[in-house]
């Protein structure tokens, strides 16, 4: 059990400090979650401290991958399309 | 800046703050350090992707620095811009999100860089809980962006806050958000530091709420208000953006600072932000961040305690300048004829001249290169400064000059009440483009003290008919 950080992430250091298990790491490209330290907060928090902080959506997912914080969900913005529309 | 009557101990702690003091951006630079990435908050005018050099806008950086390379970065900047006077942190997060960060950056100037001013620009939820670590660093300045005191309103404004341990939404969020700015807001005015508040005017959300805002903080004991028109376009991949918010008008930016204004109280209004990058340093309205890259600053060895000296001369000299500006040439009893009146040229003992002088003491600026214009009206009597003319202010085209016409022509708008300029060199092209307003150039005078150039061309012209010169003979540049 243990979330990862996918590379939307934009390195702004919101999440490392928040963590309590020290398991984030200031890693290039992108932020990592060490998953034999990851929890998921349980028993620390009742919100993973991460996905509470994170600004980009997608940039968290759960073990299964989906994203703690869908598109939409942060900036109210409708998520974009799967495929680019075509230019008229 | 130009409404507050101040006590002199405020004067003196604002006379070296280019965003505190309308006078003082005029001649003192800052520097804005990006080492504060985190933010508590999200606003619909913001996005957090924020690498993006081609932008000149809050939050928006190149390069997030830690506090070591931030600090160097400073004592580099401030050894080769000996008129730097600020230091701020402005993000591109929120520097009370990223208080570790924030506050060594701090301790590592404190020691070599004690006479720069420190400052920072928040958001506020973080606020109250760092107010007496502010105090301890001796941050006489901080700027609250309060965009709204209703709730309701802020809901539209902050999809999201960050709050102890959770995210909290909507009217929620603004709640908290607002109590914890005005919170922060009277504990630091009660602690004697200088509150500014900025405010994003979002038409249709916050337009007429502004007032409301502005005379609660004016209530408070905030400095200065200074409400900035919102950025808003698809491409920088905002809410606002994206959805189509409409930015303001320059007319209804200036409409309701005028209203804020005529509100009365002590707060003043600041009408010359330039809403620069998080990451932006030297005078307000040139960037020079990109001479300064970490790349650039790294390797470099700097003699802080040699720049701290050349910094306090500088300081003393341009203070100097400006203390016999307004003291000598102040205008004391006649006032300024309107602008556009070319009253030099049709009285016969009074002429009003343009100087392009950078030492504000002789005539040594290059046309081309001058950043304002001293104005004077000069007669046998002797000369009169009336007023010194940014030409920023008359270039009313897109924030960014590139082209050299559209900077041109605005040079000579801000000149046209004049029969004469003197400059210490100036193109051909300039020569001409003035000569076709009916400006006559003049670099004849170049390096002479300015009172004695002015009496002298004043003399000549009275002396003899106005007539075409040549540029041949001048001091032409390539």
């Amino acid at each position: 059990m243990a979330f990862r950080i996918v590379a939307c992430c934009t390195g702004c250091w919101a999440c490392l400090p928040l963590c309590p298990r020290q398991a984030i790491r200031a890693a290039a490209p992108h932020f990592e979650i060490d998953p034999a330290r990851c929890t998921e907060c349980a028993g620390d928090y009742p919100d993973p401290q991460c996905a509470s902080i994170c600004p980009i959506e997608g940039a968290i997912v759960d073990a299964a991958g989906q994203p703690l914080n869908p598109p939409g969900s942060l900036t109210r913005l409708p998520p974009a399309p799967a495929t680019p529309l075509p230019i008229s | 800046m130009e409404t507050t009557s101040q006590s002199p101990s405020t004067a003196a702690r604002i006379a070296l703050h280019p965003c505190y003091s309308e006078q003082a951006h005029r001649h003192f630079a800052r520097l804005h350090l990006a080492v504060a990435p985190a933010c508590n908050i999200q606003c619909h005018y913001c996005n957090r992707k924020y690498d993006c050099s081609n932008e000149s806008r809050p939050g928006v950086v190149s390069e997030l620095l830690t506090p070591e390379q931030a600090a160097q970065k400073a004592l580099a900047v401030g050894a080769a811009i000996p008129h730097l006077a600020v230091v701020g942190v402005a993000g591109p997060g929120d520097p009370l999100a990223n208080p570790d960060r924030l506050f060594a950056t701090f301790r590592a100037l404190a020691e070599k860089a004690p006479d720069l001013t420190l400052c920072v620009s928040t958001n506020g939820l973080a606020l109250p809980e760092q107010v007496e670590e502010l105090v301890k660093y001796r941050i006489g300045h901080v700027t609250i962006t309060i965009n709204c005191v209703d709730p309701s309103i802020g809901a539209r404004i902050y999809p999201w806050i960050f709050w102890n341990h959770r995210r909290i939404r909507g009217r929620k969020a603004a709640e908290i958000l607002i109590d914890q700015q005005q919170k922060g807001l009277e504990m630091l005015v009660a602690r004697g530091v200088l509150v500014k508040v900025n405010s994003v005017l979002i038409p249709g959300v916050n337009d007429e709420h502004l007032r409301e805002v502005h005379r609660v903080v004016t209530a408070k004991g905030a400095f200065l208000h200074n409400i900035m028109p919102l950025i808003a376009r698809p491409e920088h991949g905002t809410y606002f953006g994206l959805t189509g918010q409409p930015e303001p008008t320059a007319d209804q930016l200036r409409i309701l600072r005028e209203a804020c204004a005529g509100q009365g109280g002590a707060t003043g209004m600041m009408n010359h932000c330039q809403q620069c990058r998080a990451d932006a340093v030297g005078l307000i309205g040139q960037d020079r961040g990109a001479e300064f890259s970490w790349e650039k600053v790294a390797a470099e060895t700097v003699d802080w305690q040699a720049a701290v000296a050349k910094r306090t001369a500088v300081r003393a000299a341009i203070e100097r300048r400006i203390v016999l500006h307004s003291q000598i040439h102040h205008p004391t009893s006649a006032p300024a004829s309107p602008s556009g009146q070319r009253t030099g040229a049709l009285q016969s003992e009074t002429l009003r001249m343009a100087v392009a002088s950078n030492d504000g003491r002789t005539v040594d600026a290059h046309f081309g290169h001058a950043r304002e214009f001293l104005v004077f009206d000069v007669s046998p009597m002797g000369a009169r400064l009336v007023e010194r003319r940014d030409i920023e202010r008359y270039c009313s085209g897109p924030v960014t000059c590139g082209d050299a016409a559209p900077a041109l022509a605005g040079a000579i708008a801000a000149l046209r009440d004049c029969a004469i300029l003197l400059c210490a060199r100036i193109g051909f092209e300039p020569w001409r483009a003035l000569e076709d307003a009916a400006i006559s150039p003049n670099s004849e005078r170049a390096g002479e003290p300015i009172i004695d150039a002015l009496l002298a061309v004043g003399a000549e012209w009275r002396d003899r008919a106005p007539r075409a010169v040549s540029p041949a003979g001048q001091r032409l540049c390539a």
